[in-house]
């Protein structure tokens, strides 16, 4: 029994399809985790981003250095980080925000660099039109780069959205009870590992491919061109 | 036409140890159509780049009027300018692109429009008045409504020339503007600045390796070389009596190529 649902060993069968809530108990943990992560990671992204592209190297220069420690270490020790050694300090945060915390900020390193290659790969001319006809830099920003850099963001960013997904497991290392984790307490109490993992193996796939499908028809259905401005 | 609109005095620009732009004296006066020429590298491009503003100098002082551009007067000495002082002066003038450089998300009528309701703060209806008759004027009443990749080469550059105007600039800038232009589609984009070289009171720069109108619209031929004027004349004495060596030689490969 986990989360007052009973589990049914009649078969095989009977057993999966008992032990299904309540591994959707656990998917839910994973997606609202999953979301969590990404808004975190969205925000400090874009910061990062800014600040890298700020002319000032005394700015620039520690965001350069923070997103390059962040993607060169391994996710696990920031989260062991962030989980045993910030509450030494007094930040004692509940699991599932620590671990949600860790993922925004593993990924935000990587974000900062969509925002960053998607706003430079609009055109130097671009800019000098802009300029030319006297717009303002956050008027320039807002009207011309951004609705040319959204349509090339977007789609990276559903990619590394399906990708946090597939990276909320290692939460379940510090009591997280995501969909993995619940899986293998089914286990450990069933003594049948397989059922429930290939279960969660199963979902895991539905859930990335759907995705990832998401992901295609929003890349076709934005403009190449940018976002139209009539 | 007496007093000069525009005044390099002697301007150096430096990208790094190359020197573009050499010790370069060179005035237009008002109202007055002048072309540049001369090989690739040659700085030419450059000047009009710094008259937009989108490129500075690195040394001289180039004037607009009886104003610095690139510097202000504070307290009877030049400091450099403030992004407020390169604004003011921006308003003056408009340049034309080689790559059109229109804005691909914009509809042809927000194009022209974008900058005299943003910047200019006319109304809506203000601006879309001026536009149309912009429109009119270079032959594209019909397209306002579409996009630019919708449009062939010829009638984006001629957008991108209704779209500088609409600022009302007293300076236009031409930057090789039919040099991205499949041949066919040239003599539609010439026609238009040729009609703009009419105006009496338009002060206009071209930049062009279309020899035979540069002859027919501008008051005076500079030929430029190293960052420098090398020759300057009016068309019909530059282009058939050079009295340089080297512009001699770059007219002969010019004219040799078409």
């Amino acid at each position: 029994m986990l989360f007052g649902i009973e589990w049914d060993r009649s078969s095989d069968l009977a057993f999966a399809i008992s032990i299904f809530p309540i591994l959707m108990r656990g998917l839910w943990v994973t997606i609202q985790a999953t979301f969590l992560g990404f808004f975190v990671a969205m925000i400090l992204g874009l910061v990062l981003a800014a600040l890298k592209s700020a002319p000032l190297k005394i700015i620039s220069w520690p965001a350069y250095a923070i997103t390059e420690f962040i993607r060169d270490t391994p996710l696990l020790i920031q989260l062991f980080f962030l989980y045993y050694v910030l509450p030494e300090y007094g930040l004692v945060f509940p699991a599932f925000i620590t671990g949600a915390l860790a993922l925004g900020i593993q990924y935000s390193a990587y974000l900062s660099e969509v925002y960053r290659a998607g706003i430079e790969a609009v055109a130097k001319g671009q800019h000098e039109a802009a300029r030319a006809l006297n717009l303002t830099g956050l008027r320039t920003f807002t009207h011309v780069v951004l609705p040319q850099a959204i349509p090339r963001i977007v789609p990276a960013m559903g990619n590394y959205l399906v990708s946090i997904m597939k990276d909320v497991p290692i939460l379940s290392v510090v009591t997280v009870l995501e969909m993995l984790n619940v899986a293998q307490i089914i286990g450990d109490r069933t003594f049948n590992y397989l059922i429930p993992l290939s279960m969660v193996g199963g979902i895991y796939l539905v859930l990335t491919i759907v995705a990832s499908a998401g992901v295609r028809l929003l890349d076709n259905a934005l403009p190449k061109r940018g976002l139209p401005l009539k | 036409m007496s007093e000069s609109i525009i005044k390099f005095d002697k301007v150096v620009k430096r990208f790094g140890s190359l020197t573009v732009i050499d010790e370069l004296d060179f005035e237009v006066k008002r109202g007055e159509k002048v072309t540049i020429i001369g090989p690739s590298g040659s700085g030419k491009s450059t000047v009009l780049r710094i008259l937009m503003t989108l490129e500075s100098i690195s040394d001289g002082v180039v004037w607009i009027g009886d104003e610095p551009l690139w510097h202000e007067q504070k307290n009877g000495s030049m400091v450099p300018a403030s992004e407020a002082h390169l604004r003011k002066m921006r308003g003056q003038l408009g340049m034309v692109f080689q790559q059109f450089n229109l804005f691909p998300h914009m509809t042809v009528l927000r194009n022209i429009t974008e900058a005299p309701v943003r910047v200019g703060k006319l109304s809506k209806a203000e601006a879309k008045d001026r536009a149309e008759e912009l429109l009119q004027m270079v032959g594209l009443s019909d397209q306002a409504n579409k996009y630019p990749h919708q449009l062939s080469g010829g009638q984006q550059q001629r957008v991108g020339i209704a779209r500088a105007l609409a600022m009302r600039p007293k300076i236009m800038l031409f930057d090789e503007p039919t040099s991205a232009l499949d041949p066919e589609l040239v003599g539609e984009v010439l026609n238009v600045i040729g009609q703009l070289a009419e105006e009496h009171d338009l002060t206009m720069l071209l930049v062009t390796h279309e020899m035979r109108f540069a002859r027919e619209v501008s008051d005076r031929v500079c030929f430029f070389d190293r960052g420098k004027i090398k020759e300057e004349a009016a068309p019909d004495e530059l282009f058939t009596n050079p009295k340089e060596e080297r512009t001699r030689e770059f007219l002969k490969a010019v004219l040799e190529e078409k």
